[in-house]
């Protein structure tokens, strides 16, 4: 159990030394500091809510959800960077939730404008509009915003820490501050004493909290180089500790069976069966679906399988058809956005030019994060006690505090690693059933785990869309672009499961990925219609612009083929005067695969481009034909984050989101029939392996941006339009729907 | 009730014999390191070695175990890591790791059989184990790495 954990229900010993809640908040913009949410016990000291001491050594909170993307070692290295410590020095603990906690990295996201456009006064201005993240209990990981997010705030973090403990040292030794320096975890006096920050914690704790400026990056020692990830070890030997691994004494295991049919109910189940197989114990009733209780994990799926349910079918249209009908009926309605709107796409099209059209369309899909959901409960009747791998922790805990009528004070929450996320844990249903179950348990510990058919089958999935793409060329270049965006909103999902509310207007996240591309084409529009069709959806790894990178840098290539220009060159002439910052990852891409614009018989190559997350990135795949069939044999990649604080990290996330991304446009698909995914697991929902995955040639990383940005999410997106582009260059076909594997034949 | 040998220790596991040994590993005796991912032998997270072969433990029941049962927590320990996780760590594969249990213990049956893979050798044998965050390159490489210093040993 961590340690943090542990202590947070405790009353807090140390006094208001303590809970100097808000060193780091004191440079925020938030006029009044959240609280500091830990509760140190004696012999422990939180200088602030990110740095922690006790007599073991330095801890960091690292509140943000580990999906895989290296955050706990990136956050603890900033803040080592200003403490003057080695980050293999210091422990890290994933903290409870807090409102010291939100996420100020989604500020500027909330403008209706494309980022790269952002200017100065909007930059600030999103800063004092993250603020926003506090009231609404912001403590969310995602949006690809945690390094945005901690840049700032996890050196200041360090930096109030280590002068804090400074100040306690000059006290103690009548030398003034300014006269002492730090080295591997300690005070260094003039004299060579050498006082360690352990040591120093309980005289620091009680000083009024130092808010010193932050170091120039040309000082920097870890800043910008790679470091080793402190979760290695434990994750090559089986002993990092999952949501799935959590092992209670006297634990149950649970396994769920909810009702396939979306958004439907249940009238009544019968549990005669179940009950008779070994190892099952007892059935219980969630509402819209039954938990088996067993002694193991599998012989309650079995018992899931053998309750009789009397199912009452969901609301949403039953078909993949009426799905996409409804969808396709919303863009004859009004257009929800307008997001881009430049010259006149409606006027008579210049002579000569050559006019073309694409329909479009991706389908719903599944995260299939490794890790099935689960969620485990401890309900003490008066307290409850629940561990859940998630990515919004002060809303999950007040759904499980929902569940068992309980003060959100009186639910302890633990948030584990997490055997991958990509969007999935920010939703709540995993930690709500857990609690709805423990609290018909009361005093039994229990582990309530879907089984990958649950899981696949209970999505919040990518929304399936419909692009529809009218554009003209002239002399090689584009001169009119206007494309529609049809499909359900993940955003207003999203929201109003989590805030109970979702925003009106226009929705940027809808049509992200096409409104906001840099290319200075002299007539561009484009609409989103937003379809509400009902079946459950959420972000998904990149979100909008997973699904319009696919619509708009196709269509693009498309256009570029029309006006006999070479696809890179075509985008880097309308990019060069919109972006410079764009173009210059699009020449690397170029450099780094000596793009010519040729290439030989059986081979095919594609260029694929999108801006999301602040970051621009431009991907090339190289297409082969072989007897087997088409291989997806070598990939490219160039972006610009504006700074890369992990270079490695930044890298595993590049092809990380690309694989994620090939993954989703060779094999992936959610259809419906009879209100239900037809998908089940693996078999039917593959993805890329070691023998599918393309060889990663070169990853360019380019630091020209004015302030940081995401990367977590950003390498997805071009993915699928560089491969679909490639089969074009090999093939001559012209892929306008996902996935691909129904279409070409690729040597799998 | 089933008596299995694992990592070298008798064990006995109160539970049905058509219980898979998955199960029986991580709740019958707690040993979480083997992960559960499909259920269906789809994904490779489960793998474990009976008598030294890679196999699904999701896919056997513990009545049908036949030999001595090899996990990932018998491989090594993080302060005393195996040559092959020794590399993983090196090359820093892991990214949410939830994975990796399983394609470490297929990379050791590979190496047991294939002390020096192709790269053709390491498709082969490795294309039942998923990876959703998308390490295969540094799972490449590590195994690379791992074959030549046990060469050199």
């Amino acid at each position: 159990m961590s340690r943090i954990g542990k202590i947070a229900r405790r009353t807090f010993l140390i006094g208001s030394a303590a809970v100097v809640g808000g060193v780091a908040f004191g440079v925020y913009v938030a006029r009044k500091p959240a609280p500091n949410p830990l509760t140190p016990e004696d012999g422990e000291v939180a200088l602030n809510p990110f740095v922690v001491i006790d007599e073991k050594g330095v801890t960091i909170i690292v509140p943000k959800a580990e999906m895989g993307q290296g955050v706990q070692t990136t956050w603890a290295t900033l803040a080592a960077e200003e403490l003057d410590m080695d980050p293999a020095d210091l422990r890290i603990e994933h903290g409870p939730p807090g409102k010291a906690y939100y996420n100020r990295g989604m500020g500027t996201q909330l403008f209706p404008t494309a980022d790269y456009k952002l200017s100065g006064w909007q930059e600030t201005l999103g800063g004092y509009l993250s603020v926003a993240g506090k009231l609404l209990d912001g403590q969310i990981t995602g949006g690809s915003t945690s390094m945005v997010d901690g840049f700032d705030k996890m050196r200041q973090a360090g930096a109030s820490a280590r002068e804090t403990l400074k100040e306690a040292a000059a006290q103690r030794l009548g030398v003034a501050r300014s006269k002492l320096k730090t080295e591997g975890g300690a005070v260094i006096a003039p004299d060579g004493t050498r006082l360690t920050y352990v040591d120093l914690a309980l005289e620091a704790a009680v000083l009024e909290p130092e808010t010193p400026r932050l170091r120039n990056p040309r000082d920097w020692k870890l800043i910008g180089q790679s470091q080793p990830r402190h979760d290695q070890a434990p994750k090559a030997t089986g002993t990092a500790q999952f949501s799935i691994d959590v092992r209670l004494p006297g634990m149950k295991f649970a396994a769920l069976k909810r009702n396939p049919h979306q958004g439907g109910t249940m009238a009544g189940f019968d549990d005669t069966e179940a009950l008779k197989l070994p190892g099952v114990e007892k059935v219980v009733g969630l509402g819209d679906g039954v938990a088996v209780i067993a002694n193991n994990s599998w012989s309650a799926m079995q018992g899931a399988e053998a309750v009789v349910i009397d199912w009452v079918k969901g609301t949403h249209p039953e078909t993949t058809d009426e799905i996409y009908a409804e969808i396709a009926r919303a863009m004859e309605g009004e257009a929800n956005s307008t997001m881009l709107e430049r010259g006149d796409v409606t006027a008579p099209l210049p002579e000569r030019a050559v006019e073309v059209t694409a329909e479009y369309s991706v389908p719903y899909l599944s995260h299939a994060q490794m890790e099935p959901l689960s969620a485990t409960a401890l309900f003490h009747g008066d307290r409850l006690e629940i561990w859940s791998g998630n990515q919004a922790p002060i809303h999950s805990r007040k759904v499980a505090a929902e569940e068992v009528g309980l003060e959100v004070e009186a639910v302890e929450m633990h948030t584990t690693l997490m055997g991958g996320g990509f969007g999935r844990r920010g939703f709540l249903d995993f930690t709500r059933y857990a609690a709805r179950l423990a609290a018909k348990m009361p005093g039994e510990p229990v582990q309530l785990l879907w089984s990958r058919e649950e899981d696949m089958g209970h999505g919040y999935y990518r929304p399936g869309a419909i692009g529809s793409f009218r554009g003209a060329v002239k002399d090689g270049r584009a001169v009119m672009l206007d494309g529609r965006i049809a499909g359900q909103s993940a955003t207003a999902s999203f929201m109003k499961i989590l805030f109970g509310f979702a925003p009106s207007g226009p929705d940027k996240g809808h049509v992200e990925g096409a409104f906001d591309q840099p290319y200075g084409i002299p007539n561009a529009r484009i609409r989103g219609y937003l379809a509400d069709v009902g079946v459950p959806v959420g972000p998904w790894r990149s979100v909008g612009s997973s699904v319009n990178a696919f619509f708009f840098d196709s269509f693009l290539d498309e256009m570029a083929h029309a006006a006999g220009t070479d696809p890179l060159a075509f985008r880097l002439d309308l990019m060069r005067g919109e972006d410079s910052r764009s173009a210059k990852v699009l020449e690397a891409v170029g450099d780094a695969c000596n793009w010519t614009g040729t290439t030989p018989e059986g081979v095919g190559r594609g260029v694929g481009f999108c801006y999301s997350f602040g970051t621009p990135v431009a991907e090339v795949i190289e297409v082969q034909q072989t007897d087997a069939g088409i291989k997806i044999a070598k990939a490219w990649i160039a972006a610009d984050p504006g700074r890369a604080i992990d270079p490695q990290n930044v890298r595993a996330q590049l092809f990380g989101g690309m694989a994620y991304g090939l993954s989703a446009a060779l094999h992936q698909q959610i259809t419906f029939a009879d209100g239900a995914a037809e998908q089940q697991n693996f078999y039917d929902y593959d993805a890329i392996r070691m023998h599918t995955m393309p060889e990663v040639v070169d990853i360019r990383i380019l630091e020209n941006g004015h302030r940081i940005s995401g990367i977590g999410e950003p390498g997805t997106p071009p993915a699928a339009s560089a491969l679909a582009n490639a089969l074009y260059d090999l093939t001559g076909v012209r892929a306008r729907r996902l996935p691909l594997a129904d279409q070409f034949d690729f040597a799998i | 009730m089933a008596n299995l040998t694992i990592n070298g220790t008798a064990h006995s596991v109160d539970l049905p014999d058509e219980v898979p040994l998955l199960w029986a590993l991580r709740d019958g005796l707690n040993m979480t390191g083997t992960k559960f991912g499909c259920g269906v032998a789809a994904c490779g997270a489960c793998t474990v070695h009976i008598d030294g072969e890679a196999v699904r433990s999701c896919q056997v029941a513990i009545g049908d175990v036949w030999g001595e049962v090899t996990t990932i927590e018998g491989t090594g320990t993080p302060e005393n890591l195996s040559v092959l996780q020794q590399a993983w760590v090196d090359h820093q594969v892991a990214q949410c790791g939830y994975c990796q249990s399983g394609q470490i213990m297929q990379a050791a049956a590979l190496l047991a059989e294939t002390p020096r893979p192709t790269d053709d050798d390491i498709d082969a044998a490795m294309q039942g184990n998923l990876c959703r965050c998308g390490t295969y390159p540094r799972i490449r490489a590590a195994i690379h790495d791992a074959a030549a210093k046990m060469q050199e040993a």
